[in-house]
């Protein structure tokens, strides 16, 4: 760069150690200096805690990067409620394309464990619960064999370490539905409902599980506070660029060669992690289209992978870093299939309790279908962008924008496709798209018929 | 084995509020049933002192739950956008093709059902088949009949 210093990169902090030993087992986990973030914050004054954790900059690693410090800091006090304080750990990962705090649960337990204790010392609660997706299953033997053996070592439970403070972690599985990701979402499905999102206010710091004061923090988020503690949350900030402290594990999926979870520096340009880190495009295809974020963000064409992967440059480049998950399309992808495939997802998981998502992304689906099927009018094009134009803002909470904003943005973006559809009065890919015929779930036949087994009525 | 009542109890006794065990309750029942049969419901409200209709109302929410029995094997293909750029479409093709089904249905011997699911989160080693809930990865459609062939054999 013109001004001397290097660009971001590959930077290992969260994942330390974890390729050169099992950290699931605790002793090696200590070994690397495991627990000694969590056996330092207990002699620390909860405060100094969430001072340091606002010091380090550190924004949320689930999807929508508010300032962990600073949600802590919307709690009251335990001596301020009458009511307990709650930890709800968000590991409900499902946003597609994201399968990071997965490898963060099967690599490095621990440090999510060690996390859980030193966020729910510095809030004061007594009790924690780990949301965890339904379908992480490897993910929940070892997490639970993990918090055993914490447990087994005075690490969780009463007393922790003899300094009187008690804690204890509830695993909880989910049961597949990708609202639950959201936090009122979760918050209910965590109380035995139906997983709808509640509306806002009362915010979950103020009214959250159980009616009680709750954070709620993504499992990534967590599993970075002992490194940050470990070397001091003003150190932690000078890691990354402005505004985007810290490194982060992205999610590289799609036409690459490698793909995986990478650790890198925020500020790493999109296009060093798909070429230098992933091997660039699978079988010398072109690029065509980069999803920076989880599907639910909006589309960068090939010619802006120079962006770097940071809140203010996505932001700035019109779409969001969100849950750090990178997409990567080449070539041989229709965008309209595209866009189809993804609006058929949020059909499938709007949870139908605010009109405009679940009426809009049905919609959605079946404009995108007729176009596809070269069956739209000019006039059903702009429609599609109106649908989405009425979702965006209206929602009770973010599903309805993650289904309008990338369907908006492929529009946008890729216009001349779209209208080729319609002027052509069909795909212009002539069933060679790579994502020709995808058989979504919302799709599939739903009835099953066995014969030799009784249904009771 | 043990009984469900109980097991359901001591579940329920680590949550402030017993009605947050309803939804590892009904993954015990489905565990124990294969599905969730009518009885199932009730077995879950007498543990919690809730409704059988209410607790189907909680089930029929969440993709894990089974309101219709299934076969032994359930195989599921995610055709979320990462896996289905990898080649999704022709995995699930495979296994409609080695098991005689379409996806959705179950085989008439009652050994298979075959269903596609939303984003399983192995998006960089698509694409993803999980069986009976264990994850395979990087599955290629011409690994397809190999796995049948093990599921069949195992």
């Amino acid at each position: 760069m013109d001004n001397g210093e290097s660009t971001p990169g590959p930077r290992t902090l969260l994942l330390e150690g974890a390729g050169d030993a099992d950290l699931t087992k605790l002793g090696e986990y200590e070994r690397v200096g495991g627990y000694t973030a969590l056996r330092n914050a207990l002699t620390t004054p909860p405060e100094e805690l969430l001072e340091q954790a606002l010091a380090s900059g550190l924004r949320g690693r689930g999807g929508a990067g508010f300032p962990m410090g600073r949600k802590a800091s919307f709690l009251p006090k335990p001596d301020q409620t009458s009511k307990p304080i709650y930890l709800a750990v968000n590991a409900d990962e499902s946003e597609p394309g994201t399968f990071k705090d997965r490898e963060i649960m099967f690599s490095i337990p621990h440090a999510v464990i060690e996390g859980v204790l030193i966020a729910s010392f510095a809030i004061g609660a007594k009790a924690a619960f780990i949301y965890l997706r339904g379908e992480y299953l490897a993910e929940f033997e070892i997490l639970r064999d993990a918090l055993e053996e914490a447990q087994g070592r005075g690490l969780v439970g009463a007393n922790i370490l003899g300094t009187g403070f008690d804690l204890s972690i509830v695993l909880h599985r989910g049961a597949g539905a990708y609202i639950c990701g959201e936090e009122t979402g979760l918050l209910e499905s965590l109380e035995g409902k139906r997983g709808q999102p509640r509306s806002k206010p009362p915010f979950p710091a103020i009214e959250g599980l159980y009616g009680a004061p709750t954070l709620i923090n993504n499992v990534e988020t967590l599993a970075t506070l002992p490194s940050i503690l470990r070397m001091g949350g003003e150190e932690y900030a000078k890691i990354g660029v402005d505004n985007s402290a810290g490194t982060r594990l992205f999610s590289l999926s799609g036409n690459v060669v490698t793909g995986g979870n990478y650790e890198l520096e925020l500020g790493t340009p999109l296009r060093s992690l798909i070429y230098d880190v992933g091997g660039g495009i699978a079988e010398g295809r072109k690029l065509k289209a980069v999803i920076p974020g989880g599907s639910s963000v909006p589309v960068l064409s090939a010619d802006e992978i120079d962006t770097p992967l940071d809140f203010d440059s996505m932001a700035a480049a019109g779409s969001m870093l969100g849950s750090g998950a990178v997409i990567v399309i080449d070539e041989r992808c229709c965008m309209v299939q595209l866009g189809l495939r993804v609006a058929q997802f949020y059909q499938h998981e709007s949870c139908g309790k605010c009109t405009p998502c679940r009426e809009g992304t049905r919609w959605m689906v079946q404009l995108l279908r007729k176009i596809e099927d070269g069956d739209a009018s000019q006039g059903e094009l702009d429609l599609l962008l109106n649908v989405c134009d009425r979702i965006l803002g209206n929602c009770l909470c973010p599903l309805g924008d993650a289904a309008a904003m990338p369907i908006a943005s492929y529009v946008a973006k890729f216009r001349e496709e779209y209208q080729q559809h319609i002027e052509q009065g069909g795909c212009p890919y002539g069933g060679e798209s790579s994502l020709e015929g995808v058989l979504a779930p919302i799709d599939q036949h739903h009835h099953d018929v066995i014969t030799g087994i009784e249904v009771p009525a | 084995m043990s009984n469900l009542y109980e097991e359901i109890q001591a579940v329920a006794d680590q949550y402030p509020v017993r009605r947050s065990a309803v939804i590892p309750a009904l993954r015990l029942a489905q565990e124990r049933h294969g599905w969730l049969p009518p009885e199932a419901f009730r077995e879950v409200a007498d543990a919690l002192a809730l409704t059988p209709a209410y607790c189907r109302s909680v089930a029929s929410f969440y993709d894990m739950f089974r309101l219709e029995p299934t076969g032994k094997c359930v195989v599921e293909i995610c055709t979320n956008i990462s896996c289905a750029l990898v080649g999704a479409q022709a995995v699930l093709e495979a296994f409609e093709s080695e098991l005689g089904i379409s996806a959705g249905e179950t085989t008439d011997d009652g050994e298979f059902s075959l269903r596609t699911v939303e984003c399983a989160g192995g998006c960089g080693w698509g694409t993803v088949a999980a069986i009976n809930g264990r994850y395979r990865e990087h599955v290629k459609a011409e690994n397809v009949s190999e796995i049948v062939s093990e599921l069949r054999n195992g």
